[in-house]
């Protein structure tokens, strides 16, 4: 039984690699490869969500947050670069004169590229270890993270001669020289996300399979316990959720490359509580679940709102609503669950 | 002069406590008695605007000798209409996510886009707003220099008046002790032969009926739209958090000190800075009192 689930497993992480590597890219035109790569940058969030909420049952309504993070620093090396020697262009409107001090570290690309990996560790951990050493969880922190990410855009929004305000930066050129914007450039960045992407859905799966990951689903089911018995589970929580910050920054990061934009609105508290969909939908017990459920999640979004201009909106939410409602482990679940009940007939 | 705007701004920081109120003791009660919580709560309160408006507009088209009276049926029609729809928003949704918490919050939050899908659908996506009676314009002036809205003073009268009936219907009647009991212990209230359902459903009910009255109190201070309910959400959830689950005297205090401290803060600096502000200081309390600040100590 646990060889088969084990062999299962392996087999859905290589057909999602398959699919993403090779066949949809041969399948589908570069309009919707773009968007591919859009949902591909959400997959992070997802595969960081399933760690986080599915194994250690830490709701966080917040990953725009460190989406943001990530999607900011590398808006902002891009958009200085784009618009050098001048300031950009939003700056300009807004007259602002001079580069605020803590734009300076965006002019170098291993300092936006450390921002990336660091800032969510920085943000996420002490936060994290402090809040959960008091023993806030469950719904109080899902509602402490989505407050969070709520002041998050209200203060990028409040400051728009810094941040480009409610409109975000774009108009992005070139990275490093090279150019970002052609669809060629657009291709390679598709396929550098896929291939991280697999990169992150293998480590947490690995991680998943060692002792750790047993803590985790220990402390997710009775925390008390695994607290007796000695284990610090506040720093394990908190580990996670800066396991999760970090893939979510990543995810930003690739996100502003690939559709060279990044806005309040992809950050805020409804975007937060989308991405939890994703890893809700596809499955929070499953990184392969979780990565097709951002593709389905984005795919039917984009389709339906083309579509169903007037009604999408109910579709996608009924949709979503029957999922958590019917589907308590998401399409993986549901996958298993038929598989399972062959075996046993 | 400077007691002049102190006093005006400390009035301004009541008409938003009279909202943070009403809804904040909708969710408490709710999130008190079944752990559950209704993402779903704001788009009540839209609710309860839309019906205020209706009412208006009942009123303006056969009515209008009596239109200057509109607000006080308007008022009740909000109630009932949030409150039927809470009842059936309990037996037909919510019931199905008791025995998972975190899934009831995805699940409503989905059900409230819907809501707002179907307000702009039905109203249309733009603002609308309903008539002030003629005796509630006008401003009170007890000395020169200050100058207190009639209307302002009449929802914040209101308010009090709501949360006077909800303390009497908790704590003075016999629903009132049942709602309390499974509160406290559903099991055994279930033992001694209280129908927990029942006390489910209604409890609801009488939740969303608040945060009904909240979006006819809101009618009167600003427009209504379909994402109105929304913008009061996270506020809403804050309180509560803020002043402690188990404590309605904890949230009706709670939502005064933040009331309060957004409308001074947003005075002193933008109001971007006020709400930031306002977050970090809720969750620095959080940190030293992680059960709200007006907890007691109890085992769970």
């Amino acid at each position: 039984m646990n060889a088969s689930k084990f062999n299962s497993e392996y087999i859905a992480h290589a057909a999602i690699a398959l699919l993403l590597l090779v066949v949809l890219p041969m399948l589908v035109d570069p309009f919707w490869l773009g968007n591919l790569g859009k949902y591909v940058a959400f997959a992070f969030v997802a595969v960081g969500l399933v760690l986080a909420w599915g194994y250690c049952g830490i709701l966080s309504l917040g990953q725009g947050i460190f989406f943001g993070i990530g999607g900011y620093a590398m808006a902002m090396f891009l958009k200085l670069e784009a618009s050098a020697p001048n300031l950009p262009d939003f700056m300009e409107w807004s007259s602002v004169e001079v580069l605020p001090t803590w734009w300076e570290p965006s002019k170098y690309f291993a300092v936006t590229l450390l921002e990336i990996f660091l800032l969510p560790i920085i943000i996420a951990f002490p936060f994290g270890y402090a809040i959960f050493r008091k023993r806030v969880s469950g719904v109080y922190f899902a509602i402490v993270t989505i407050a969070l990410a709520m002041t998050m855009t209200v203060l990028i929004i409040g400051q728009q001669g810094d941040t480009g305000g409610a409109n975000g930066i774009t108009d992005f050129k070139t990275l490093l020289g090279m150019d970002v914007i052609s669809p060629e450039a657009r291709r390679n960045i598709y396929f550098l996300e896929v291939v991280l992407l697999i990169a992150v859905a293998a480590f947490s799966a690995m991680l998943l399979h060692t002792r750790f990951g047993k803590i985790l689903i220990a402390i997710r089911d009775r925390e008390d316990r695994v607290r007796f018995s000695g284990y610090d589970t506040a720093m394990v929580k908190a580990f996670v959720f800066t396991l999760a910050a970090i893939m979510s920054s990543m995810g930003g990061a690739l996100f502003t490359l690939q559709v060279g934009l990044v806005s309040p609105t992809l950050i805020g508290a409804v975007a937060s509580v989308e991405m939890v969909i994703f890893a809700a939908l596809g499955g929070r017990l499953s990184v392969p679940g979780a990565i097709v459920g951002a593709l389905v999640v984005g795919f039917t979004k984009s389709w339906l709102s083309e579509q169903f201009p007037q009604t999408w909106l109910f579709l996608l939410c009924l949709m979503f609503i029957a999922s958590v409602g019917l589907l308590p482990n998401g399409i993986a679940g549901g996958i298993q669950r038929i598989f399972s009940s062959k075996e046993q007939a | 002069m400077s007691f002049d705007i102190f006093v005006m701004q400390l009035f301004n920081g009541l008409s938003l406590f009279t909202i943070l109120l009403l809804m904040a003791l909708g969710l408490a009660i709710v999130f008190g008695l079944m752990g559950v919580i209704n993402m779903a709560h704001g788009e009540l309160m839209t609710l309860g605007a839309y019906a205020t408006y209706l009412t208006a507009q009942f009123f303006a088209r056969f009515v209008p000798s009596l239109m200057d009276f509109y607000l006080i049926p308007a008022v009740l029609v909000a109630f009932a209409s949030a409150y039927v729809a809470g009842y059936l928003l309990e037996r037909g949704f919510v019931r199905f996510f008791y025995k998972r918490p975190l899934d009831t919050l995805l699940a409503t939050w989905g059900l409230s886009l819907i809501l707002q899908q179907t307000y702009r659908s039905v109203f249309g996506a733009q603002e609308v707003s309903v008539p002030l009676a003629s005796w509630l314009s006008g401003a009170w002036e007890p000395t020169t220099g200050i100058q207190l809205p009639l209307n302002r003073i009449f929802i914040i009268g209101l308010t009090i008046l709501v949360a006077f009936c909800v303390y009497l219907l908790l704590y003075k009647t016999r629903s009132g002790l049942r709602a309390r009991a499974v509160t406290q212990n559903r099991a055994m209230s279930s033992a001694v032969g209280i129908n927990t359902d029942k006390v489910d459903a209604t409890t609801f009910a009488l939740g969303a009926g608040l945060a009904g009255i909240a979006g006819s109190v809101f009618t009167m201070i600003g427009s209504t739209n379909p994402g109105t309910g929304q913008a009061y959400i996270i506020d809403s959830f804050i309180t509560v958090v803020f002043g402690g689950v188990a404590s309605l005297v904890g949230t009706a205090a709670s939502g005064f000190i933040i009331a309060q401290a957004q409308t001074t803060l947003e005075f002193l600096m933008s109001g971007s800075m006020a709400k930031v502000s306002i977050l970090l200081l809720v969750i620095l309390v959080l940190y030293f009192r992680p059960n709200g600040l007006f907890s007691s100590k109890v085992r769970s």
